[in-house]
């Protein structure tokens, strides 16, 4: 087979990609408009979830502690809204930057270490920053949250609404936007060499790969795209509570991950989806027993579908063709 | 007259892990376009002498020196670029990731656009045309497009060489390339070795005494990580101390 057509051919864009923006842009808005902040809220989730895909999914960086960046992130945006500066777009920059400079400084400890350490170096970074955020009560808020975010109109125009029709069309369009530039990293030079790492980083070395460099590279992207998703929540609902923060963020999006499927962006945006939307469905019903399913529901994704509820749908397509 | 210098050459090298010396003592020279050959019984520290010249190991004394110049100091990944490069013992590869991507990434790296991200990997042609003819050359053409995980054992050490070669080596240090590879898939490995372009200076652990003394002009005896003898094929088949340690029984596992 001719190697660049192969590689064209893996590149290239799907019909079910095509199909998949529309829907999920226009569902919400017509069958359920009375689900528009949960809408928006799994946007955000999907945006945070894409951002642990990069360096779990990608890198084999495996983290317990992301939330942490989304933290940051939320906030970076909260702060600079609450001390006159409400302007979204730049808020998202401001959040971004912050972030990724935060991501950058963990970085340097990240790669020199793996598997339990890394997971309990992830872990214990959150418990710090909960900790931090909580005694430094006079200027986050504490324990009862950031108040007085004030978030301008969107380009000077749209009004963040109680409908929060404007908040679900901007955390769509952002998730959007930042998606095409994952989809663009995973697919070029830099992203090989980031799964050449996760699949073996002894091999990488002695090729020629400066490892480290190349981890701490796509952790500090990871952890800016992490900021610009509680950035969003924070400007969308303009609050910031310590939860933003903590271990139970950070393991719920790992789970969203791995029950969508890791290393395929796509499993990220599902996983949220399903997550989000069985919460929402489940606690409803009986607010007390919603972490029984998703517990029941963990353990069957992975003793049946090893490469998450995305990989299962692949290998089923897949098995359909052949019959 | 100056003499020439050494592709290779190592300087007195010791390493002790606890009680037990890996590496006793170990000069050993690599001319320009060597064809060098280091044998011994299992134990006899080997690979750890490849560690210990790449970087994966840091000596407890000693030096390395590539094309002259010292890098004993060095980081692995960096000693890489300066062209000393090796391949593994036990496939070491990327299991998931096709031969043409393994091989890819290897050139991207080379060419230092490995940590490019604006443009997609299907527009770096000269790099795919490479990574694609060095395939076809070891005979991976047909194959290049599947997981690396379902190729055969002979043509996963194929691959081994080929990453090796896509970093433009040169000084390559291949660690026992034909091990475990069935007779029906030999020929194919042996081919690949003796197609090595020239200029690449070589040094090989072999068991497969076949290879040694097809491809080798010097071989290097090891025993117990001290240096036993060096010498000609010819020299060394009729040592009388190297016959002890392979005829005699003297296996020191």
């Amino acid at each position: 087979m001719d190697p660049h057509l192969w590689l064209k051919r893996k590149g290239r864009i799907s019909p079910y990609e095509v199909a998949f923006w529309p829907i999920v842009l226009v569902l919400p808005f017509w069958l359920f408009p009375t689900y528009l902040s949960l809408s928006s809220q799994i946007a955000i989730t999907a945006l945070f979830c894409i951002s642990l895909d990069l360096i779990l999914g990608y890198a084999g960086i495996i983290s317990l502690g992301h939330a942490a960046f989304f933290g940051i992130g939320a906030y970076a945006a909260g702060l600079l809204s609450a001390h006159g500066w409400g302007e979204p777009l730049s808020g998202l920059a401001f959040a971004a930057v912050v972030a990724a400079f935060a991501g950058w400084i963990v970085s340097f400890m990240i790669v020199r270490v793996q598997h339990l350490a890394l997971l309990m170096i992830t872990l214990g970074l959150g418990f710090l920053l909960v900790e931090l955020a909580n005694s430094l009560g006079s200027f986050t808020g504490g324990a009862d949250g950031l108040q007085g975010i004030d978030t301008w109109k969107l380009l000077g125009v749209w009004k963040f609404s109680f409908w929060g029709k404007t908040a679900y069309a901007y955390s769509l369009a952002v998730l959007f936007i930042l998606f095409l530039v994952c989809r663009r990293i995973v697919r070029s030079p830099f992203g090989l060499t980031l799964e050449a790492i996760r699949e073996n980083p002894d091999r990488t070395t002695a090729l020629g790969a400066p490892n480290r460099a190349h981890l701490q590279k796509i952790f500090t992207l990871s952890a800016g795209i992490a900021g610009i998703a509680g950035a969003l929540l924070a400007q969308t609902t303009e609050t910031v509570s310590l939860e933003s923060l903590g271990f139970q963020r950070s393991a719920e999006i790992a789970i969203m991950l791995i029950l969508g499927g890791t290393g395929r962006l796509y499993g990220a945006i599902l996983g949220a989806i399903i997550f989000m939307v069985a919460r929402d469905q489940l606690a409803g019903m009986n607010p007390q027993y919603w972490y029984f399913w998703i517990g029941l529901l963990l353990m069957i994704v992975v003793l049946f579908m090893p490469r998450g509820i995305l990989g299962g749908l692949e290998r089923l397509a897949a098995f359909g063709r052949r019959r | 007259m100056i003499a020439p210098v050494n592709a290779l050459e190592t300087g007195h090298l010791n390493k002790a892990f606890g009680k037990l010396v890996v590496a006793d003592d170990i000069s050993l020279a690599l001319p320009q376009g060597a064809r060098h050959a280091l044998i011994g019984p299992n134990g006899a520290g080997k690979t750890t002498l490849i560690n210990l010249m790449t970087g994966v190991l840091p000596p407890d004394s000693g030096q390395v020196r590539l094309d002259g110049k010292e890098i004993t100091g060095l980081e692995s990944d960096v000693r890489v670029k300066r062209g000393l490069v090796r391949t593994f013992q036990i496939n070491t590869l990327f299991p998931k990731l096709t031969p043409l991507e393994s091989v890819l990434m290897a050139v991207l790296e080379r060419e230092g656009i490995s940590g490019q991200w604006i443009a997609p990997l299907a527009a770096r042609r000269d790099a795919i045309d490479e990574a694609f003819g060095l395939l076809t050359q070891l005979g991976l053409g047909d194959d290049a497009t599947r997981p690396t995980h379902d190729l055969a054992y002979g043509q996963q050490r194929l691959l081994e060489i080929a990453l090796a070669l896509a970093t433009k080596p040169k000084v390559l240090l291949l660690d026992e390339p034909a091990a475990g590879v069935p007779k029906s898939e030999s020929a194919a490995l042996f081919e690949a070795i003796a197609a090595l372009p020239t200029d690449i200076s070589v040094l090989f652990i072999e068991h497969d005494m076949n290879l040694v003394f097809t491809f080798a002009s010097r071989i290097t005896v090891l025993v117990q990580g001290r240096i036993l003898t060096e010498g000609s094929p010819d020299e060394i088949a009729h040592d009388p101390q190297v016959r002890e340690v392979y005829l005699g029984g003297a296996d020191h596992g």
